[in-house]
């Protein structure tokens, strides 16, 4: 059929029977109108393939080969899962140790590691701004002793690939576990260490910054030139995208703004002198699985599009390596309801599966009782079975890029490149995404799109099945995690037991020479590997690091 | 003409997610409630602070890190000792039913947990401050 046949067939199945359709009856909505606020059409046909100029070569192409965008490996999942890596993150080290081991027995192939709010931003446990807070969201590391906890007795031969969502203390926790790998012999060729270490989406989105912008770029870019000439294997930089989303963007502003952020980084680390070839193979991105399978799974596929495109024209990226996008996707928390929470696992598991044909290298569950409290053990063995059960028995994972040809999903993910690129452009003529960032662009964004989301499930227009539609009498008490009440008095006293037997003096001159470097704009890192190596606590050399880089403050009138 | 109702609107501890607090802020301000929005990272002391130099009527306060039982009673101590317990508290995030009962011991007004709806809490607001702004005969 050529396309003018096609196109002749479209318009009688149009005059004729949906005609006769809406005579009789209508459609359940007016619009019809995707996450990203594209029309979503009554069918897709060849023609739309036709409109976008469609070139399967040019488009396509092959998985591990230029432009990537059915995938990085050349058999995908016929190969290898991806690393099946649940957040974890409670207590003390050893208590989080313990989730680690649970979940390793579980079958994951890798752990993704949350700190408590105190370490993500500096304070050690006895800190006041800490009351309340140690151990609550994620684990307690005031220093390398608890830093040991967290791995001990770890088997790492099951381990592929470590993530650590930490950011603006990134030198500091990196320095720790380096030290806890040599002095435990833990090789470091064995496993992928991949650290979030994006500093310029806390501000628009997540929270967790401590210095002003400048200076904690600085750090996070000494972190990846530590890394890249140290530690080859590892990944030192996560660009985030998923917390863009998590904050109300649109799927196609949480690629677009990652991406923006993303250049900044890579400007930086070719500022000092690194190939972009040496750099980009080690670069890891975090993206979000949501509600909306099709625009979902077209999301990751034009995101590596997008990023071998803008490796290979915008930074000049030879090596092949360098243009895959290596996806890191974690489901999404607000689609968790409170109510009726088993519902839960029906979301995460399509969330999941749009991850899996989008084609992620790692991905992350949420969980069932999310909405309420970090998840128990029971939630969490939910979570990842439901890796399991989409990896092993629905038969998505037995071809690679299944969705690929299909005439709405090669639309979408040609519409998502095309928005993300717009941005791009906009943002770049804004001056980048720093400048974006101090005016206040993102959040305005930002805040404008989670209202317009919360005025739509308000007015019913987007379903929340359990919470305006569908709503029961909730009375279920659901058991859900508590952390441990004693948590912050335990590291409490261990912070005293440490001052009282390390070598004060020397603590002393490490932390001087740490705030040398910062001040000489030498790399951070070996400075902070002697501090933490002479039991300096977190608290300590954030606190140095706060003199002399000042502390950020925020301009909260931004909505 | 009653005088607008005035809200003071915070983040408390070091949880830095705002997308909730920001979507509140806006739906009171859509409904004509003066909002003083202070963003994140703000302690019992300097909420207790602002909220007295602002002269609120009352005090809505974002906890989802877990911190809710050392920020909720601090603020409504402070109050007390600077004899400002007039200005009412309420709050929202993620917060367990058995903590929810204990803070409205203490005096929180209400805790708005997940899937609560934004009419909800401007119907809350309008009606548990409406009185304090009626004109004085």
């Amino acid at each position: 059929m050529s396309i003018k046949e096609i196109k002749l067939a479209h318009e009688k199945w149009l005059k004729g029977p949906v005609a006769e359709y809406l005579r009789k009856s209508k459609e359940r909505k007016d619009e019809f109108i995707s996450n990203s606020r594209f029309p979503i059409k009554k069918i897709y046909t060849p023609l739309d393939l036709e409109e976008i100029k469609f070139d399967y070569n040019r488009d396509l192409g092959f998985p591990g080969m230029y432009p990537l965008t059915r995938g990085i490996d050349p058999l995908m999942y016929r190969g290898n899962f991806w690393v099946m890596a649940q957040i974890a993150g409670y207590g003390s080290g050893e208590d989080a140790n313990e989730r680690f081991k649970y979940l390793l027995e579980q079958g994951q192939s890798g752990f993704t590691i949350e700190f408590d709010l105190p370490t993500q931003v500096g304070y050690d446990s006895d800190h006041p701004l800490a009351q309340g807070e140690v151990g609550k969201v994620g684990a307690a590391i005031d220093s390398v002793l608890d830093a040991e906890r967290l791995f001990e007795g770890i088997p790492f031969e099951k381990v592929r690939q470590i993530y650590t969502i930490i950011n603006a203390t990134s030198p500091i926790i990196l320095a720790m576990f380096i030290h806890v790998f040599e002095k435990k012999g833990i090789s470091t060729d064995q496993f992928r260490l991949t650290l979030q270490n994006d500093i310029l989406k806390e501000y628009i989105c997540r929270g967790l910054y401590v210095f002003p912008p400048e200076p904690s770029i600085r750090l996070s870019t000494d972190v990846m030139e530590y890394c890249i000439l140290n530690y080859p294997n590892w990944n030192p930089l996560s660009i985030c995208m998923v917390h863009i989303r998590t904050a109300g963007s649109t799927p196609v502003q949480e690629v677009a703004f990652g991406i923006a952020n993303a250049i900044v980084y890579i400007e930086r680390i070719l500022e000092r002198g690194l190939d972009i070839d040496l750099l980009a193979p080690k670069l890891s991105i975090i993206i979000g699985g949501y509600m909306g399978l099709f625009e979902e799974a077209a999301k990751f596929r034009a995101t590596r599009r997008i990023w071998a495109r803008l490796m290979k024209e915008r930074f000049g990226a030879k090596d092949a390596k360098s243009m895959m996008a290596r996806l890191s996707a974690f489901t999404g928390g607000y689609p968790l309801t409170a109510q009726q929470p088993a519902n839960n696992i029906v979301r995460v598991t399509l969330e999941h599966l749009a991850c899996v044909l989008g084609g992620a290298q790692l991905m992350g569950t949420t969980c069932y009782d999310e909405a309420l409290a970090i998840p128990t053990e029971e939630a969490v063995q939910v979570a990842i079975r439901t890796q399991h059960v989409v990896a092993e028995e629905s038969g998505i994972t037995e071809t690679v890029d299944p969705l690929a040809g299909s005439y709405f999903v090669e639309t979408l993910t040609h519409q998502i490149e095309e928005a993300v690129l717009e941005y791009l452009q906009l943002i770049d003529e804004m001056g980048g995404a720093i400048k974006a960032t101090e005016e206040g662009y993102f959040q305005r964004e930002l805040a404008k799109a989670a209202y317009e989301y919360q005025k739509e499930v308000e007015s019913g227009e987007k379903v929340v099945v359990g919470v305006n539609k569908y709503q029961v009498e909730e009375d279920a008490r659901l058991r859900i995690f508590q952390v441990d009440p004693k948590v912050e008095k335990r590291q409490i006293s261990r912070l005293n037991e440490l001052k009282s037997v390390r070598d004060t003096k020397e603590v002393e001159k490490t932390l001087q020479k740490v705030r040398r470097d910062a001040e000489e704009e030498k790399n951070i890192m070996p400075s902070i590997l002697d501090a933490v190596r002479s039991y300096a606590t977190i608290g300590e050399i954030s606190d140095v690091l706060r003199d002399v880089f000042g502390e950020h403050k925020e301009e909260s009138n931004y909505m | 003409m009653s005088a607008k109702i005035r809200i003071l609107l915070t983040k408390a501890g070091l949880d830095g997610h705002d997308r909730g607090i920001k979507v509140v802020a806006r739906a009171l301000r859509d409904a004509g409630i003066e909002v003083i929005y202070i963003g994140r990272r703000q302690t019992p002391e300097m909420i207790t602070n602002a909220a007295i130099q602002e002269s609120v009527d009352g005090i809505g306060i974002s906890v989802l890190s877990g911190a809710h039982m050392s920020i909720f009673p601090k603020i409504a101590e402070l109050l007390k000792e600077k004899d400002a317990a007039n200005i009412l508290v309420f709050g929202g995030g993620i917060i367990p039913p058995q903590d929810i009962l204990e803070l409205k011991n203490l005096g929180v007004l209400e805790i708005f947990t997940p899937g609560t709806s934004t009419a909800v809490i401007v119907d809350f607001v309008k009606k548990t401050f409406l009185h304090q702004n009626d004109p004085v005969l």
